[in-house]
């Protein structure tokens, strides 16, 4: 492995910082206005963040004019800490993976905050939205473009903080104040791992910056690699929603559902993904390591397919599928070598596609009432003909229909998987991905059934359903065209652009299966699964859920993930903490009243402490002292004889 | 060019004559006695700012603005002042933190019997005794600081608090009594075998030549007087009650700055005067520490009432601070001076913003609230930055010192550091958890009817939460001026106590940056 060296930042790109800047001055002007800032705030909050989009780009096409191998621009702004031999700049890195990032940051952003102008339109803490959106839209920028670990990890926890707010936006429910704080909760378990890995890192190369880290890996010992790598991997886990730390993400569609367009499908929780592309020379470095990673992909994207055909809220159906989606990511990122950048090219798909259906998703509530139960939605189609169209084009690409972009982002990633070196890894994982896209194939055509064919299942109020108003379709046209047309884009220029830094595609290695085999067999699943679940549903389903088999009941009920963490943490938890306040009231408080009772005055009156009378006490403590002064006096005078 | 003018003696005499002449006002005219005592700590806060600016940073003096007076020449005593880099950043703490105090207390003594020249004069003396605890260069002024440091602070519980305030300001007063028992007995000691002075520069010198157990004795004495005053588990128990009954704005300077004696005193005296002793006893203080991190921070999670539950946090972040300083390192050390000072802005704004849900409500049970996030959403909101910078979120002052405490235990005690970190997730845990039961969810129809809790943040509410909101982020985002100054005073005490820094274990030539 090659040293890593970054170029420093020159003209233009010297001005990157303005990225975060502007979304962060926003957010503080939001929040501190107030209700002045209540009917003009919203657009303050789109335009701050399309001119972050506007700045992006001018920087993209700066960066892909300079040279291959300086294609990268580092600028440092301040020292942050220099304590020691630990100094870490508040440093930002603009190179080839963070510039696509931003695009998709701040580009899948803007529309989605055009969007959400209309969707909060009603909402009274509109301002208060918008300023929490840029918030999060400031802290993800500062995530990717930092230039150390440290960095990142003040990005990290940033965006942590913004999806709690905006999670428990609606704060006065109950279930979303809630499912804000198990959002950050399970995040944070994620972040002492991740904060850990950055300590570790520092005691090992001293240093915590990209470059000199990735530097010093080939110095490093397999198990310091390993280590940091697991370390890394929880952090990624608890963001990205993988497994053992998945629990949190369907609960955050208490949100808004711009939120969970913005933060929870395209953007921060593929911050998982980044994290390990970014540290690539790290994961690279050591096999096991890649084989965790490649396992809890595998894993996470089973679950995510087998819950999410058992959901029939919209909102949460969408919300295993990302799941899913970013487990098939994870097992990219872990295949490495060339599926590096193809696992980035599936975020970035997903990112339109998911972001596509969220928002569709958004404006059938919009019509039908904030109804979310699929079982009351059928025969959309005709009343909401552009939310029908563009969701058919997000169903379509996620289930890998050619030409549409899932096909071309999806489907290397399963080749990928049949071309590990071990064969039975190759079958595994390569079996694991294909059984994935079919049941993807399944549950998202059930989704689509379900809510646009079929009979109307609707309820009472929801008889005369309607389509959004322009500013929600637009966005929703433009993510459609996304859907449709990034896949195909993508699927070259992004891995080439990418080349600086995940280097060199290897030469073709032959996988177990031929490629055109596997194409074909991945277009098979996915027809199967897509007309399974077409013939199931074409003619509606029940209104209420009915009674069903093991597996079913499991999918349901999240495989008992969410029962495991109650039986296993928060119970014994609760137990624990209670037991402690008693133990410290009467054991701890006791012992050392006993104890100073004991010393001060050899009195066991504590008792009547209440009483006051503390002359009393000090007089006892007083003679106390002079005995110990006498005491050494007679010492020293001990010594003088 | 300030370099003779004696800053620390007239700062510390300078709330002493300020509380005298506030005592002198008659009851009747409470208003003036307020306005003299924010007007007379607004002073000693531009007095230390231009301290602060004529310390001079890469000096090789590690004291500065040295001053000694004859006190009691038969002993050796002497009235000594001198600030290194850590004393300096504590007094500027407290200047900040007093002004601020008087004023989230303008009303609390409204509705008691209570005289409130007395409150606003003892809280002046109160900031005279800390100044001068700080400020002393002299072990036996040190301790008379130390003791007489209780007085006003037993008078403000015992007479100004809530609840059960005399319990809790008699067991404040005892278990630092019995502290300063120990204390009085290792000074003399230290009297004794260190060559029957006072002087803190001259004991250090004459520290190596102490037998190995008298000063492992005699660091004992030290260590527990400051162990109960931090508090450290399992000494810790006092401070609940204390910071339960105290005023707010007391609770505070109670543990903003009063505890911070505590760490202070060991990082100050333990450390450089018993340097293979505090070697010696470091795993025990380090286990001590890490057990208060996670024992305080359950305990916080399960706690009803809102002082008690902001009493055991900082009992968690006191053990932050104990395994900085016991892991001897420069990051270790520099980032628990930084939290001493962090600590005092994080909760000492949490501790005021909860005076003022307390002083709305009535009560300060967590389940009298509910849903108050409704009927005030800009003190809700201050209440949840306070709980952000409590957690250590990024951005706020706390995360740079909580971060550099742990990368500096976990480059000499990885374990410790390992499990300290999992403190993280528990601090999530207990700030979130009482900002869900106070502010958010359904509303508590109790606070419907208090006009009182209708009463978004008033003006005088505004100006006492911004200095201290305003600080913690720009802290947040550029802490370097204060670790530039707490750094050399930080690496002089580990060159006193003889350790090192561990080498990076892949040292390429590049690395360090």
């Amino acid at each position: 492995m090659e040293p890593v060296d970054y170029a420093p930042a020159t003209g233009v790109l010297s001005s990157i910082w303005l990225l975060v800047a502007i979304p962060l001055v926003s957010a503080a002007i939001l929040l501190l206005l107030g209700k002045r800032a209540d009917k003009w705030g919203h657009w303050l909050g789109v335009l701050a963040v399309a001119s972050s989009f506007v700045l992006g780009l001018i920087f993209f096409i700066k960066l892909g004019g300079l040279s291959a191998e300086h294609r990268s621009a580092q600028l440092s702004l301040f020292d942050f800490i220099d304590v020691g031999t630990f100094k870490v700049d508040f440093g930002l890195l603009f190179d080839p993976l963070s510039g696509v990032f931003v695009l998709l940051i701040t580009g899948v952003g803007s529309l989605i905050h055009l969007y959400a102008v209309g969707y909060m339109e009603h909402d009274p803490g509109r301002r208060r939205f918008f300023a929490y959106f840029n918030l999060f839209v400031a802290a993800m920028l500062l995530l990717v473009l930092g230039n150390n670990y440290v960095m990142l990890y003040f990005g990290w926890e940033g965006v942590g903080v913004a999806s709690y707010l905006l999670i428990s936006f609606w704060y006065t429910r109950p279930s979303a104040a809630t499912a804000g704080k198990k959002a950050f909760l399970m995040n944070r378990v994620g972040d002492a791992g991740l904060a850990i890995g950055v300590f570790l890192m520092f005691s090992t190369v001293g240093s915590t910056q990209y470059d000199k880290v990735f530097s010093g890996v080939t110095s490093m010992s397999a198990t310091t690699v390993l280590v940091i790598g697991l370390l890394l991997l929880l952090g990624a886990a608890g963001k990205s929603g993988q497994f053992p730390l998945q629990a949190w993400l369907p609960d955050a569609m208490e949100g808004p559902t711009p939120v969970s367009a913005l933060i929870h499908a395209a953007t921060m929780v593929t911050a998982g993904v980044y994290l390990i592309a970014r540290s690539n020379p790290i994961f690279t470095a050591n096999e096991t390591l890649q084989l965790v990673v490649v396992s809890v992909g595998a894993l996470t994207l089973l679950i995510g397919c087998i819950i999410g055909a058992a959901k029939d809220d919209i909102k949460r159906v969408l919300a295993w599928s990302t799941v899913s989606q970013i487990g098939y990511m994870f097992l990219g990122v872990g295949l490495g070598g060339a599926a590096y950048a193809l696992a980035i090219v599936h975020l970035l798909a997903h990112g339109f596609f998911k972001a596509n259906m969220f928002l569709g998703a958004g404006s059938v509530m919009h019509g039908m009432h904030d109804q979310v139960d699929i079982r009351r939605f059928g025969a959309l189609a005709k009343p909401m003909r552009i939310t029908w169209i563009t969701f058919a084009t997000g169903w379509l690409a996620i289930i890998g229909i050619p030409p549409l972009s899932g096909f071309f982002s999806k489907e290397p990633i399963i080749a990928a998987a049949f071309e590990r070196e071990t064969t039975w890894q190759a079958w595994t994982f390569g079996l694991a991905a294909l059984i994935g896209a079919g049941l993807t194939a399944f549950y998202m055509t059930r989704l689509f059934v379900l809510t646009f064919h079929g009979p109307a299942r609707w309820t009472e109020e929801n008889k005369h359903p309607h389509e959004s108003p322009a500013i929600m379709t637009i966005p929703l046209i433009l993510l459609a065209i996304g859907s449709v047309a990034a896949g195909w884009v993508m699927s070259t220029s992004v891995p080439d652009w990418l080349t600086p830094v995940f280097g060199e595609e290897q030469a073709e290695v032959t996988g177990v299966l031929s490629h055109t085999v596997i194409t074909i067999l991945s277009l098979v699943v996915t027809v199967l699964g897509a007309g399974l679940a077409w013939a199931m549903f074409r003619r509606g389903t029940a209104l209420e859920p009915e009674p069903a088999g093991i597996v079913v009941t499991a999918a349901r009920r999240n495989l008992y993930t969410d029962a495991f963490n109650e039986a296993v943490f928060e119970r014994p938890g609760i137990y624990l903490t209670r037991a402690l306040v008693y133990l410290d009231n009467k054991g701890i408080d006791g012992l050392v009243n006993g104890l100073a009772a004991g010393v001060g005055g050899g009195s066991g009156r504590l008792r009547r402490l209440q009483t006051g009378f503390v002359r009393s006490y000090a007089l006892s403590m007083l003679t106390g002292a002079m005995l110990v002064v006498g005491a050494f006096l007679a010492i020293q005078l001990g010594w003088l004889a | 060019m300030f370099a003779d003018f004696p800053f620390l003696s007239i700062l510390t005499l300078l709330p002493l004559v300020g509380a005298a002449t506030v005592a002198a006002i008659p009851r009747a005219k409470a208003e003036l006695a307020k306005m003299v005592a924010l007007i007379w700590s607004l002073v000693v806060l531009v007095l230390s700012i231009v301290m602060w600016v004529a310390f001079t940073v890469d000096s090789s003096d590690r004291f500065q603005f040295h001053e000694s007076y004859s006190w009691i020449h038969s002993w050796g005593a002497n009235f000594t002042f001198a600030a290194d880099g850590i004393a300096l950043v504590m007094l500027m703490l407290i200047a900040v933190l007093f002004p601020v105090v008087i004023l989230a207390s303008w009303h609390d003594v409204d509705q008691s019997r209570r005289s409130a020249p007395t409150y606003f004069a003892l809280l002046l003396a109160f900031e005279f005794t800390m100044i001068g605890v700080f400020a002393a260069a002299d072990v036996f002024l040190f301790y008379v600081f130390f003791e007489i440091m209780l007085i006003p602070m037993y008078f403000i519980i015992g007479s100004f608090g809530a609840g059960q305030k005399q319990y809790a300001a008699v067991k404040f007063f005892l278990y630092s009594l019995v502290g300063g028992l120990f204390m009085l007995a290792a000074v003399i000691g230290l009297w004794v075998v260190g060559g029957h002075t006072f002087d803190f520069e001259a004991l250090v010198k004459a520290g190596s030549s102490i037998n190995t157990d008298t000063a492992r004795w005699l660091f004992l004495g030290f260590f527990v007087a400051f162990a109960i005053k931090a508090p450290f588990f399992p000494f810790h128990t006092w401070l609940p009650d204390s910071g339960g009954a105290a005023p707010a704005g007391a609770a505070a300077l109670l543990v903003g700055v009063m505890d911070k004696v505590g760490t202070f005193g060991i990082l100050r005296y333990c450390l450089p005067l018993f340097p293979e002793a505090s070697r010696w006893f470091a795993p025990a203080a380090l286990v001590l520490s890490v057990i208060g991190i996670i024992y305080a921070a359950l305990l916080a999670v399960g706690q009803n009432d809102l002082k008690r539950l902001v009493s055991y946090t900082s009992i968690a972040h006191f053990g932050f601070i104990g395994i900085g300083i016991f892991a001897f390192t420069t990051q270790g050390g520099t980032g628990s001076v930084l939290y001493m000072v962090n600590h005092g802005l994080a909760t000492g704004l949490l501790f005021i913003v909860v005076g003022m849900f307390v002083a709305r409500r009535g009560s300060s049970l967590v389940s009298d609230f509910g849903g108050a996030g409704k009927l005030v959403p800009s003190l809700a909101g201050v209440l949840f930055f306070a709980g952000l910078a409590s957690l250590a979120l990024p951005g706020t002052a706390p995360f740079v010192s909580e971060f550099l405490v742990l990368l500096g235990t976990f480059s000499t005690h990885k374990p410790y550091a390992v499990i300290a970190t999992a403190g993280i997730v528990l601090a999530a845990a207990y700030v979130l958890w009482m900002i869900q039961r106070t502010t958010q969810g359904t509303l508590n129809p109790a606070l419907d009817t208090l006009p009182a809790m209708r009463k978004d943040l008033s003006l005088r509410e505004k100006v006492v939460v911004a200095p201290l909101i305003l600080l913690l982020l720009v802290l947040g985002f550029y802490p370097k001026p204060v670790t530039d100054v707490i750094n050399p005073a930080v690496q002089k005490t580990l060159q006193d106590v003889g350790t090192q820094d561990p080498t990076p274990t892949v040292a390429d030539g590049k690395a360090g940056r």
